[in-house]
């Protein structure tokens, strides 16, 4: 080839990072991952991960701003490969929507992370703690990025396999107990999820979200069989992920005994993201392919949901260690995620969508004031934290706010959802839903409350004489939060109108 | 350890051997049955191997714990890298047709690259492991 030839087809230099937001949300936490684990000094791997994070959150918003503005969705051929052939990145207003959760979550702790990966973490081991959770959040990310059924199930493993070490790392050794509970149930959810998988590229020849929802329906007129199976094998395998009621079981141990910072980033996000996957499965690939209102898929959830919110809520009420209480807490308000997906109007899902962000701001916060708390008393025993509001007016201050969020009190981020959830029932004719909602807000009183009591109103112990407010590494995350769940009860520009948007683009694939 | 003589100087004989076939199969991945995932089980069979009849310290003197974690993330970053110039140059991540003038060698050093990062991630994972489970109870 002449050097002119050459030159001609050579490419020219034409960065622009707008072209290129779809990917970025993987490979810039992946990147960051590498680099921590080639450093060797925990303070070097947190300033990395802090900066990956931080960039992380500007590049999903710039996605997000992308999308909005865009008619159709944003799509990425990796390796120039076209879909249905090549993997796919494609994003709408819903995934947008949770790539920013998950990158704010991750931005807005990772301070917190610098004080109690310190206290918790072996110096020797924090580079790779920092470049674990960096894999996890690339893992995430992925998921909620991609429009490639397999690639979901490769960033699945991804974000879970570096969120059993991330939770084997905690102090107690019952945190490697925990963890190997959490690898056996989510390998059987991946498991499962992948055999559907593999079900569905038999019948269709794809792996491509949107290829998929097209040759569903003309596969299922010939062999409907494998394509029922499937979704069957898929919905358990990402109830198990998602912690639904009654598989639950990998989640208070998990959450209880992990660092407390990968307590607060995974509570906040890994559930989160299955749900979205969830959805995007359910109504997107097979609800725009056959009619789902003629499976008793929603009428079963609709009934585990209503049982994660009552026996879960009462089994946050015999908790005595706070981190416990409020994982099973969190299974009650995975349960109200998937009424309204059960429910399945656009208020309902509207409801779900805007409740993944409200849980996960209010949960993150409570999570790292009772962090705060373990962090200076070494305990989340209510029997030890008697008097603890006195000693730590602004953490306990912050955890009553959240507190109040959970029980769905007017003016925080949690009454919107349960507003929206209650519209999404009574609209589609199920009022006594209504009822199922506010009888969960009552147990959530008396859980709420009962740490309430025992850190107000009871006299400070011994055992707390040296108990103050956190360093401002923590305070500052725990007060953004905060502040967040106030302010997402009062402003729902950003949280429940995006959520309509995505809950409309569900809603309007449906058969 | 005078009876293992045979095994010692078989071993030595081998080991040569063993690697250039992972060499093989990692360069034979692009045409058939092989890549960078079956090339890093096989050379890191070979300091198995050498562990398994020379012992674990004559080993680690070769291949330093230390080593191995400077190894495992740099093959992943060798990956990744090999995505980037197509960024930089106005394609999609991973498309390997601007490393090279011809698209056909564009793409074959393409797969190259990405095949000795996971080539060099996977010999010394399986090494670290097999190093994690030889000292356990030390």
């Amino acid at each position: 080839m002449s050097v002119l030839a050459a030159a001609a087809t050579a490419p020219s230099f034409a960065f622009v990072i707008g072209d290129h937001l779809p990917i970025l949300q993987v490979i810039v936490p992946l990147l960051g991952a590498v680099l921590c684990a080639l450093t060797r000094r925990g303070s070097f791997a947190f300033a990395i991960a802090a900066l990956v994070s931080w960039s992380l959150l500007g590049v999903a918003i710039m996605l997000l701003w992308q999308v909005l503005g865009a008619a159709a969705p944003i799509t990425y051929y990796i390796g120039g490969w076209a879909p249905p052939w090549g993997i796919e990145y494609r994003v709408d207003a819903l995934n947008a929507f949770i790539l920013v959760l998950v990158a704010g979550v991750g931005a807005i702790t990772i301070p917190f992370a610098y004080r109690t990966v310190g206290k918790e973490i072996d110096e020797d081991k924090q580079s790779w703690f920092y470049a674990l959770f960096l894999l996890c959040l690339s893992g995430l990310m992925g998921m909620a990025v991609t429009g490639d059924a397999f690639n979901i199930f490769v960033f699945m493993e991804v974000s879970s396999l570096s969120a059993y070490a991330l939770i084997a790392m905690g102090s107690d050794r019952r945190a490697l107990l925990a963890a190997y509970q959490y690898l056996i149930m989510g390998t059987i959810g991946a498991t499962f999820y992948v055999i559907g998988i593999g079900l569905l590229y038999v019948v269709t020849g794809t792996l491509n979200l949107a290829d998929l929802a097209t040759r569903i329906g003309p596969a299922f007129g010939t062999a409907p069989q494998p394509i029922l199976a499937a979704l069957a094998f898929i919905v358990v395998g990402i109830s198990l992920k998602l912690a639904l009621f009654p598989l639950h079981l990998w989640l208070p141990n998990a959450y209880a005994f992990a660092p407390t910072f990968v307590t607060t980033f995974l509570a906040a996000t890994a559930t989160k993201v299955a749900v979205y996957i969830l959805l995007r499965l359910y109504f997107t690939v097979f609800g725009g392919a056959i009619s789902l209102s003629d499976l008793p898929i929603a009428e079963v959830l609709l009934m585990l949901s209503i049982a994660a919110m009552f026996i879960a809520s009462i089994l946050a009420v015999y908790e005595d260690s706070v981190e416990r209480m409020l994982a099973y807490s969190s299974v009650a308000q995975i349960g109200c995620i998937t009424l309204g997906m059960a429910i399945a109007t656009r208020a309902g899902l509207t409801g779900s969508i805007v409740h993944l962000l409200n849980h996960a701001v209010m949960k993150a916060t409570l999570f790292m004031a009772i962090g705060a708390v373990v962090y200076r008393v070494g305990t989340s025993c209510m029997s030890e934290l008697a008097g603890i509001g006195r000693k730590m007016p602004l953490t306990m201050g912050l955890f009553v706010v959240a507190g109040l969020s959970i029980i769905g009190v007017p003016g925080t981020a949690g009454f919107i959802s349960k507003w929206q959830l209650g519209i999404g029932a009574v609209d589609a004719g199920l009022w006594p839903l209504v009822f199922v909602l506010v009888g969960s807000s009552l147990i959530a009183v008396i859980y709420i409350g009962k740490v309430v009591e025992v850190a107000y109103f009871r006299e400070p112990g011994d055992n707390l004489a040296d108990a103050r407010d956190p360093p401002a590494s923590m305070l500052i995350p725990m007060a953004l939060l905060g502040a967040a769940t106030i302010y997402f009860g009062l402003d729902t520009t950003w949280s429940a109108q995006i959520a309509d948007t995505a809950a409309q683009i569900l809603i309007g694939g449906l058969k | 350890m005078k009876l293992d003589v045979i095994l010692r100087v078989t071993t030595k004989f081998m080991l040569p051997f063993i690697v250039l076939f992972a060499l093989y199969v990692h360069f034979h991945g692009d045409y058939g049955p092989g890549g960078g995932f079956q090339a890093g089980v096989i050379s890191a069979a070979a300091f198995i191997l050498y562990a398994l009849v020379f012992g674990i310290e004559a080993t680690q003197r070769v291949v330093p714990q230390r080593l191995l974690e400077v190894l495992m993330p740099l093959g992943v970053l060798i990956y990744a890298a090999a995505g980037l110039p197509a960024m930089v140059l106005g394609k999609t991540f991973l498309d390997y047709s601007v490393l090279a003038h011809d698209v056909k060698h564009a793409h074959e050093w393409g797969i190259f690259i990405v095949e000795s990062g996971v080539l060099i991630t996977v010999a010394s994972t399986m090494l670290a492991i097999f190093y994690a489970f030889v000292e356990r109870g030390r």
